[in-house]
């Protein structure tokens, strides 16, 4: 039953062919034989998803049963859990157990999902190969020694190994769409503002957005379902009606214009990548889609706008874990500065103190308007560009990541890691929704197509993927680890 | 002797009377148990996410429209960023760049009578901290988070003011609009009210500001005027010992009556402040402002104005009882009871003042109401009672022996003697007790005999047990003693 997709274990467990605990036993079973080598979580709640799976039989067995109620789930460890360890990764946060939900963990619940667990990341999301996390790098289950992509590493491994059939993730520059394509899984970043960010602990806030990650693009709506909708709780959240995410997954795409941006095609490329890219486009091509070639002429300034800007807001956003009221504190402090300190110093790792150092310096007084508000013009740019592409096509398409999943330890130098976000990055500083969806492979690792579309396109994206997986079947491909014969 | 001009400017803190925080649903009542007012949001707990109080909003426009200030339809929250225990973000949500309120003015009555008009420069909306605890923890530090995210409109004048004096009649209007208004209870002793003030001297005549010191958080009008006073006298001092001011934060120490040195400008903090990402920019509509201006109250400069022109009040009195909106209202009740002015005014501001002053009662919490207090003024004007029998129905109010001054007037027999017989009698009776008095005063000479009739009057006073009318005694008592 691991293997199969969200959408098929709801049709099961309404036919009542496994129960929903029988489901969470399998799927325990399964993190406790395989994760010791993948590390894709970082804390496993069994008790409380076996409760969670016998509360939602007994809602089935009352006929009150949702779309959602019953399936199993993973949430990255950025999500703040009532009475669980939210640690986002982080040495700072390993003894926090928070005291609330966020919205989204709130809304999954009342759909009667049950979480396994919380999953592995990079240190408060900041990384593109999970290696900067305080438990540990997660392998990806295509090959052991390679990446998962980052920072929601551990919820693209533990789907992609079938520990869980679908996980919920967040993206700032790439963390949902970069490790789903690493993993050969579909993952989801929606509009900003269309999920709640209550209760995320916050990255880059006017970035950070939560998506789902699964094997199908079907799965994907079927979460988005969920979780999308306007929370009083988050000004940023959009008043806007959620729409039935699933209602327009079969429609034709006769007629779609598709546009590829020249600068996603240039140097950096992996030629296999490309390969596999343009070859998913020309499957659409022979769904009835146009294509023809686009400008986003500001491509080049999204990563250095988005390492000002997301920096910045990181710097103020992660000031609060100074050691007074939650987190880790040092062992004797002498002083107030000493403590604020040591607790910093002994809390953060490498990549977030770097972060924190980047984003306060070109906040400080004299470097503001030549950093932080240049950036924001930029981001403005960025922004048009999409707009006035989005006048002449449906969709854009073009690879996730510039190369397929690469080596654990192989990315020493922190720019060069930054480059893996070539792709991803201004999708979050223009706001805009964005879809990876498995679409071939160079030497057994897995290849992302992204497709993007207009704010609050999310329902046609996910037509758009749909279509694809109905034709194709790079998204039932499973590794051997874990698989049948493991 | 070279003369010295002060220039002061001022930030005054105002916390505005929501219900509710400014970006949390938690209760913003004071005094609670450390820490029971504080939610997620105000720990600042990870993940959690501000929320803009409208009541705010609402609060903040209401003063910039009573300053007849410019508002901005757009305004933005900033993070002002530093590190301190009892800020648990590690930023303060504040308005740098686009404050709510832009540029006003405010009128300021001065004790000559004279009026002042001081410029604000603007007015923003920002959270509170919370309160660091540093007795009664062994050495360590408490941190209470109950005020953090308590709403607080914080006032920034232009240096337009030349005096401590002025500098306190300025902060006086300013706590007289916000409780006008109802957005502040304007309590100093509670925090309510706080002010950091900014303080330099120039040569008079000169027009360049000399360097300021700001002097930060001074909690009463007292106060206010004392650490101006000292801290003008420091730098005159100094500039004449051949030093020179430096730009530097100060601390006032009542207990010492001191200011002393708290931090330089090169140990300030780079605030690196950039617009919070979590909050969307207010933008107010038209009809929204124009909805709060219409439903202002009649602010104290008008009614100052209207006491004066309408009641016939010197500026003086209608100074004093325009000054905050429980006196105003207290008095127009007793003047719509009694239905003069000019009675009400004196009886408000002697006899009910006199007695709040020394019980140290709030004119909010008088024991006497003003309708108690407007029936008994009544009674003064149609003759009913004399004075002094009113001071006695008066303390009988406020001891709570009687719901009404007729009914007390009634129960007591105070009612005047205006009764020419009556009172005829009554003196008749005292001259014929009081030869040898009556013969002095006979023998005196006219200009002597003004004093001499005081005995006579007390006398039948007394009889009347201070009934009879005062100046119908005087009268009789005249005519009869300057017969023989």
């Amino acid at each position: 039953m691991h293997d199969k997709t969200l959408t098929e274990l709801a049709t099961a467990l309404a036919a009542g062919e496994f129960s929903s605990r029988e489901l969470t036993e399998s799927l325990l079973a399964r993190i406790q034989r395989f994760d010791g080598e993948l590390n894709s979580f970082i804390t496993v709640t069994g008790d409380e998803a076996l409760a969670a799976a016998d509360a939602a039989d007994s809602t089935r067995a009352r006929g009150e049963a949702g779309p959602l109620n019953g399936l199993p789930l993973a949430l990255k460890d950025i999500f703040c859990t009532q009475g669980v360890r939210t640690s986002c990764g982080s040495r700072m946060l390993d003894n926090f157990v928070s005291p609330y939900n966020a919205t989204l963990v709130e809304k999954l619940a009342t759909a009667g999902t049950v979480c396994l667990g919380k999953t592995n990341m990079d240190e408060f999301a900041m990384g593109s190969s999970n290696e900067n996390s305080y438990y540990g790098p997660v392998k990806n289950p295509w090959d052991l020694s390679a990446v998962p992509g980052g920072s929601s590493g551990g919820s693209a491994a533990a789907v992609a190994a079938s520990l869980v059939p679908a996980a919920l993730g967040t993206d700032t520059g790439g963390s949902v769409r970069q490790p789903a394509a690493f993993c050969g899984i579909t993952g989801l970043k929606p509009t900003y503002g269309r999920v709640s960010r209550y209760g995320m602990v916050a990255y880059a806030s006017s970035l950070d957005q939560a998506g789902p990650m699964a094997r199908t693009a079907e799965d994907c709506a079927l979460l988005l379902g969920a979780i999308a909708g306007h929370d009083p709780r988050d000004s940023t959240s959009v008043a806007r009606g959620v729409p039935n995410y699933r209602a327009e997954l079969d429609a034709s795409l006769s007629g779609l214009k598709i546009g590829l941006p020249k600068e996603y095609f240039g140097d950096g490329l992996d030629p296999a990548v490309a390969t596999a890219v343009r070859e998913a486009i020309a499957v659409y091509e022979s769904l009835g889609a146009s294509v023809r070639e686009v400008s986003l002429p500001h491509t080049e300034l999204a990563i250095p706008a988005y390492y000002v800007i997301a920096p910045a807001e990181a710097s103020s956003n992660l000031s609060r874990f100074d050691g007074v009221r939650f987190g880790h504190r040092c062992e004797n402090p002498t002083d107030l500065i000493d403590l604020y300190k040591r607790s910093r110093a002994e809390g953060f790792g490498e990549e977030v103190k770097r972060r924190i150092l980047i984003g306060t310096h070109t906040l400080s007084e004299g470097f503001f308007d030549a950093y932080y508000k240049k950036a924001q013009q930029v981001r403005r740019l960025i922004r048009q560009d999409f707009l006035d592409a989005f006048e002449e096509v449906d969709v854009l398409m073009g690879p996730a990541a510039p190369t397929p999943a690469f080596d654990l330890g192989a990315n020493k130098d922190p720019v060069s890691m930054y480059l893996q976000d070539i792709y991803t990055i201004a999708i979050n500083l223009a706001g805009i929704p964005g879809i990876s969806v498995p679409a071939g492979f160079a030497n057994d690792r897995p290849i992302g197509l992204q497709v993007l579309g207009p704010h609050f396109a999310e329902q046609h994206l996910l037509n758009v993927a749909h279509q694809f997986q109905q034709v194709t079947d790079w998204h039932r491909c499973r590794p051997a680890f874990a698989g049948e014969n493991a | 002797m070279m003369q010295w001009e002060t220039v002061i400017g001022l930030e005054v803190h105002v916390q505005l009377a929501t219900q509710s925080k400014i970006f949390s649903g938690a209760s913003t009542a004071f005094g609670s148990q450390p820490n029971s007012q504080a939610c997620a949001v105000d720990l600042g707990l990870p993940g959690v996410l501000p929320v803009l109080n409208e009541a705010a909003v609402a609060m903040a426009v209401q003063f910039g429209l009573a300053i007849d200030a410019e508002i901005p339809e757009t305004s933005v929250f900033d993070r002002k960023n530093y590190f301190y225990p009892d800020l648990p973000k590690g930023y303060q949500t504040s308005q740098m760049y686009h404050p709510i309120v832009g540029p006003g003015e405010v009128e300021v009555a001065l004790d000559d009578g004279s009026t002042k008009r001081v410029r604000v420069h603007h007015a923003h909306l920002e959270e509170d901290a919370g309160k660091s605890l540093h007795e009664d923890y062994h050495g360590m530090t408490g941190i209470d988070l109950n005020r953090a995210g308590t709403p607080l409109l914080e006032i920034v004048s232009e240096p337009d003011m030349r005096s401590a004096k002025e500098a306190v009649g300025y902060i006086r209007a300013i706590h007289a609009i916000v409780t006008y208004l109802g957005i502040s209870d304007g309590n100093m002793a509670e925090g309510s009210m706080r002010c950091d003030v900014n303080v330099s001297v120039r040569p008079k005549g000169q027009e360049a500001f000399g360097t300021r010191a700001e002097i930060k958080n001074v909690n009463s009008f007292r106060f206010v005027e004392k650490a101006i006073a000292c801290e003008t006298q420091r730098q005159i001092e100094l500039i004449e010992d051949g030093g020179t001011v430096i730009q530097e934060t100060r601390l006032y120490d009542p207990e010492a009556d001191e200011t002393r040195s708290m931090r330089t400008k090169e140990e300030a903090n780079d605030y690196r402040y950039f617009p919070c990402p979590d909050l969307l920019p207010v933008v107010l509509d038209r009809a929204y402002v124009d909805h709060l201006r219409s439903s202002l109250p009649e602010l104290p400069a008008e009614k100052r104005a209207r006491f004066e022109s309408e009641l016939g009040l010197s500026s003086y009195d209608a100074g004093v009882l325009s000054s905050s909106r429980p006196m105003a209202e207290y008095f127009e009740a007793v003047k719509q009871v009694c239905g003069d002015a000019k009675q009400a005014a004196n009886w408000v501001q002697g006899e009910l003042s006199g007695q709040l002053n020394r019980e140290g009662i709030d004119i909010a919490e008088s024991p006497v109401t003003a309708e108690q207090l407007g029936g008994l003024v009544k009674r003064v004007i149609d003759g009913t009672i004399n004075g002094k029998a009113a001071k006695q129905v008066f303390i009988a109010l406020w001891n709570d022996e009687g719901q009404t001054a007729d009914e007390l007037i009634d129960a007591k027999g105070l009612k005047q003697v205006t009764d020419s017989g009556a009172i005829e009698a009554m003196i008749d009776s005292v001259i014929a007790d009081s030869p040898v008095q009556v013969a002095q005063y006979r023998e005196a000479e006219d200009d002597k005999r003004g004093k001499m009739i005081g005995y006579f009057v007390g006398q039948v006073m007394k009889a009347s047990r201070g009934t009879a009318n005062p100046q119908q005694v005087n009268a009789l008592l005249k005519e009869k003693l300057d017969q023989a």
